[in-house]
Order: C-alpha cells, then sequence, then structure tokens
C-alpha cells in the first residue's frame, strides 16, 4: 500500500482522466469476446503454463492417434480408425477434456464471484451462457476435428486414385466433422450444466466424468437383454451411445457395434432434447445467478 | 437535474423480508454517501438501481431511465463495483480489466488502453502484470475500482469501496473516490456503514435505516452555520480559555480541547493572538465541521 500512496500520486495527477468517445460496440461484439475469451481459456492460453500441461496433452495424444492412423494408412494400406470409429476411440479422452475445461469455463467465475462483475454490464445471461456453450463445443470440435484433418491429409497425399480419390476422401471427412460436432454439441450442453451447479472445479469435475461413467453400464446391460427392441433402443441410456447410434443411423460406416435398426429417429430426438433440456436448464440457472 | 430519482420505491423479499419501504429520493451529480447499517437496503438499491432485481413497487429513473426496461442503456453508463470479492486469483489485474472492458462493449484495443490507464489513475502500475492473487486487500480493492471506471460510466456505484482495508488505505481509496468524483467529473454513489467515512468526501448523504428514508439532503445542508474551531495547548488551557472569554468568544471546554464557534475568518487570528500573547505552546488548531452523526443523533432523540 505504502509505495501506491506516495510519489506516484503526483504522477496520476497531471495525466488526467480521459473520457471515451469512441465506439461502443453492441452485444454481438460482447458475445464473441465471451466466446473467444472461452477458448483461449479452454486450451490455457493466457494462462499459466499449469493451466496448459492438461488440454495440451489431451491435444497431443490425440493428434499423436491421428497421425499413428494416418501412416499405418499410407504405408501398410490398413484403415485402423475411420473418422467416426476415430471420434468414438477417442471419446474417453473427450469426457476427460470437459471434465477439466467445462469448470475452467464456468465453476471458476462462480467461485471467483467474477458474475456480478459480468452481470452489471450489457449482457445478459443467454448471452453468457450461448458464448460459454459455443466456446466448449468449439473447444471440443478442435480436439477432434484438427486430427480428423491430419488423417485427411494423409489419405489425399497418399490416394492412389488422384483427384477422385481426395473427392472421395473429403466425402468421408465431412460427415466425421459433422459426427464430431455433434459430440462437441452434446458434451459440451451435459459437462456445462453440471459445471455450472458447484463453484468447485474438483467436484463438477468429477460430477461430469461420473455423468458419463454410470451410465456406460446401463447400456451394457440393456444390450444383453433378450428383446432385440431392448437391444436397439440400449444406446439412448448413455450420452456416448447416443451418438454413436446417431452415427450408425445417419453415416454410413459408422459405429457397427450398435445396430439401431429403424429407432435412428428416436435417437435424434433424444440428442435433441437432451441438448435443449441442458441449455435452457442453464439459462434458468444464470438467470437466477445473474440477479443475485 | 436528478441523476437518480425514485418514487415510493419499495422492494420486498417473499412478501415478508422487507428491504426498502418507500424510498423517495432525487439525487444530484457528485460524490453521494449511501449510508445506513449493514441489512438496511443499500446493496439491494444498488441493484436495483442495475436492473439486476426488479422492484416490488413505486419507480426509479436512472439517468431519467428505467433500469428494469431499458437495463442496457442505463449499465452502459454506470459503472459497478461489488462489495465481495470478486476477481479470479489466476489472471493479471491488466487482463482481466481489460475482458471486462470488452464485455462492456469498448473494442479490443480501446478496452486495453482503458484497463491500463484505469488501473493507473487507481495507482497500479508494474504490478498489473502479476496475477491477482498475490494482492494485498487493498490493490484487491483497486483493481475493482479500476474495472468499474473501465468503460468511462457517467456514475459510479460503489458498495463498500472500504471493505477490509487498513486505516491508511481507506484514507486512500477515500481520497481517489473523491478525486474520481470532482476531477474525473464522474458522479460516485458511495456505499457504507461508516458514517465519518463517507461525510467527509460527499456532497449529499442519504442515510436509510430498514430499507426507510432516514435523511437525504447535501452535506453543506446539514452542516450549515455549525462550524467550530477546536484549540489545543500543551498547558495552560484554563488561561486561554479566560482570556477568549474576555475577547467576547463563545468558549467550551471538551476534555483537553477548546471548541469555539468560528462566527467569522477574524476568530483564527483573534484565537492565535491570544495564544501568542499568553506565550502557550499551540498543539493544534483546526477546524471542525459538526459531525453529521450528531445531527442524526439530534435527529433520533427528536423523534423519540
Amino acid at each position: 500500500m505504502s509505495e501506491l500512496a506516495t510519489t506516484d500520486a503526483s504522477v496520476i495527477h497531471d495525466i488526467g482522466y480521459q473520457r471515451y468517445t469512441g465506439r461502443r460496440l453492441g452485444r454481438g461484439a460482447v458475445f464473441g469476446a465471451i466466446y473467444v475469451h472461452g477458448i483461449r481459456a479452454a486450451f490455457g492460453l493466457g494462462r499459466s503454463a499449469k493451466a496448459k500441461i492438461f488440454p495440451w496433452l489431451v491435444a497431443g495424444i490425440v493428434l499423436l492417434v491421428a497421425v499413428i492412423v494416418a501412416a499405418v494408412r499410407s504405408q501398410a494400406g490398413i484403415v485402423l480408425l475411420n473418422y467416426t470409429t476415430f471420434a468414438d476411440t477417442m471419446s474417453w479422452l473427450v469426457i476427460f477434456f470437459v471434465a477439466i475445461i467445462a469448470p475452467e469455463l464456468v465453476s471458476r467465475d462462480m467461485r471467483s464471484g467474477v458474475l456480478p462483475l459480468y452481470f452489471s454490464r450489457p449482457l445478459r445471461a443467454a448471452d453468457y451462457i450461448g458464448a460459454k456453450f459455443a466456446a466448449l463445443a468449439s473447444a471440443v470440435w478442435l480436439l477432434l476435428g484438427v486430427p480428423q484433418l491430419v488423417m485427411f491429409v494423409g489419405a489425399a497425399f497418399t490416394t492412389k486414385t488422384g483427384m477422385k480419390g481426395v473427392w472421395h476422401e473429403l466425402g468421408d471427412l465431412l460427415p466425421g466433422w459433422a459426427y464430431s460436432l455433434l459430440w462437441a454439441v452434446v458434451f459440451a450442453s451435459i459437462s456445462l450444466l453440471i459445471a455450472s451447479a458447484t463453484g468447485k472445479r474438483a467436484f463438477a469435475a468429477a460430477g461430469i466424468v461420473a455423468a458419463f461413467l454410470m451410465t456406460t453400464p446401463v447400456v451394457a446391460v440393456l444390450l444383453n437383454l433378450p428383446s432385440s427392441t431392448a437391444q436397439h433402443l440400449a444406446g439412448l441410456a448413455s450420452p456416448m451411445s447416443l451418438i454413436g447410434g446417431i452415427g450408425s443411423w445417419l453415416i454410413y460406416g459408422a459405429n457397427a457395434d450398435l445396430n439401431v435398426d429403424r429407432f435412428g429417429p428416436v435417437y435424434g430426438i433424444e440428442a435433441f432434447t437432451l441438448i435443449a433440456g441442458c441449455l435452457l436448464l442453464l439459462l434458468a440457472r444464470y438467470r437466477k445467478v445473474a440477479s443475485l | 437535474m436528478s441523476i437518480i430519482a425514485t418514487q415510493n420505491l419499495t422492494k420486498t423479499y417473499g412478501g415478508r423480508v422487507t428491504a426498502l419501504a418507500d424510498l423517495t429520493v432525487a439525487v444530484e451529480p457528485g460524490v453521494i454517501g449511501l449510508v445506513g447499517a449493514n441489512g438496511a437496503g443499500k446493496s439491494t438499491f444498488i441493484k436495483i438501481m442495475l436492473g439486476l432485481i426488479a422492484p416490488t413497487g413505486g419507480s426509479v429513473r436512472v439517468f431519467d431511465l428505467d433500469p428494469t426496461v431499458e437495463t442496457d442503456q442505463v449499465r452502459a453508463r454506470v459503472g459497478y463495483m461489488p462489495e465481495n470479492d470478486s476477481l479470479p486469483p489466476d489472471v493479471s489485474a491488466s487482463e482481466f480489466v481489460t475482458h471486462l472492458g470488452r464485455i462492456s462493449g469498448l473494442p479490443r484495443t480501446a478496452a486495453r488502453e482503458r484497463a491500463s490507464e484505469a488501473l493507473r489513475h487507481v495507482g497500479l502500475y508494474e504490478e498489473r502484470y502479476r496475477q491477482i492473487g498475490g494482492y494485498s486487500t487493498g490493490m484487491k480493492q483497486r483493481v475493482k475500482l479500476a474495472q468499474a471506471l473501465v468503460h468511462d460510466p457517467d456514475l459510479l456505484l460503489l458498495d463498500e469501496p472500504t471493505n477490509g482495508m487498513d486505516p491508511a488505505g481507506r484514507d486512500s481509496m477515500l481520497a481517489l473516490v473523491q478525486r474520481i468524483g470532482t476531477e474525473f467529473g464522474i458522479s460516485v454513489v458511495v456505499c457504507s456503514h461508516l458514517l465519518g467515512e463517507v461525510e467527509q468526501i460527499c456532497d449529499s448523504l442519504i442515510a436509510i435505516e430498514g430499507g426507510r428514508l432516514l435523511r437525504a439532503d447535501r452535506i453543506s445542508a446539514m452542516t450549515t452555520a455549525s462550524d467550530v474551531l477546536a484549540v489545543e495547548v500543551s498547558e495552560g488551557t484554563e488561561e486561554l480559555a479566560s482570556a477568549l472569554k474576555e475577547l467576547g468568544l463563545d468558549v467550551t471546554v471538551e476534555g483537553r480541547l477548546l471548541l469555539v464557534p468560528m462566527d467569522s475568518e477574524v476568530t483564527y487570528d483573534r484565537i492565535l493572538q491570544a495564544v501568542a500573547d499568553l506565550d502557550l505552546p499551540l498543539h493544534r488548531l483546526d477546524q471542525r465541521r459538526h459531525r453529521v452523526a450528531e445531527l442524526f443523533a439530534q435527529r433520533e432523540t427528536a423523534d423519540v
């Protein structure tokens, strides 16, 4: 304190206060600022080295797997994983990623008490939630989408059928990207909702992992039921198999383990309801938080 | 022109707890003290002005805008410093204030410039690049003030700005608030439960108790014609008292102090002359406003 009150005080005096006469941007720009801030936070950019370790470790592993897959395919001609099964295989890493990053995005703000500073500005609960959700979904999508692009580049350069082969490969990549986006959106909405319940990051992370972990055995049990309808619908019980189910419904060659038969639309409806439900609950939660 | 005007403003929580009852005030620009005990309704009043909560009854207008309807316009012109700890520990003050500047709608470069300027105005220089977690309470309060200033508001709402600070820190924070009100041309509402603290820096004062308005007026109106000079000499207090009485001054003795009502500028000189004539060691001679607290005390006893 003492150094603040002494000699420097006269310096402040001389500079004088300047009024701001420049442009003030609207809510769209504010949304963008929170979104970019969220993506940077997800990958620990602008944070300490400690905050960077985890996201880049996960990203590194996922990327390494993609490089190996691409290399094996180009050298030995064996397709270990296609674009969609790649995303499925990485699911546990994605879960750990959102379990760490979702609390980083929302629990942290709650814990440090900055929310009153946000909500005393021209910003609505919906803007805040929307931007955080978009940031987390983008981060997860980048986590899967970039390695998928690496696989594509690997395949495109070593194709033996020229441009036709590249086009064919692109036809596989785009649904793969869409599939990753589905992963991103479902995981982002669920994990943000859980993370928003508590200001303690460790609890939030445990809650998110638990939510995904606990539902997996339910699917296994349902798959062992004698009824074929029960088997077809088993995937609805867990977010991961839910996404897998939509994949096998819409994308050729995705998730052969789960046969959804004619129930594909049921998976689609559930996914939509799940995402919308999570976001609405988040909004309700933050409407309340914003007024405190 | 009033910057804040309320008409029978009422806020009840769940129909049972009354936070504000029938509050009617009109606030002129300047430094305004909002005083009351804890739970008197100060924070509720601030939250209503920010459009964070809607009043149960009555109306409030800030810059002639309704905060519950024209929330964004009001908030763009108002800076808010909350009472509680509200800073993330693991970012630098510079980054944090820049980010909040952008949340207020400033473009990227403007946000960065204004953030470092706001931090400089509150007295944070090189330390603004360090993580907030390592700051002292006083520095944290300064960061909170800087984030309220970053978007160049026309009105600052400061909720207990000296909370948790040591006496020296309090004084410099109050001096800073006063400078913002006078030199920066920004009106400031300072919430405090310590009347003695805000009365030094405020132009006007709103006192609330149990959600009701106790008194709202300009400080000058509250303290007119009540200035006294306090004289303290190391020895010979009684001699001086009698000497001053002979000069026709109405002296009252208060412990070691002599209180002399200041009728005109010459009172100073007459006291000094008397001290010099008696050759007494003068300890202090200062002008003392009647404490606003005394006015409230008088009023309260009058009410009873």
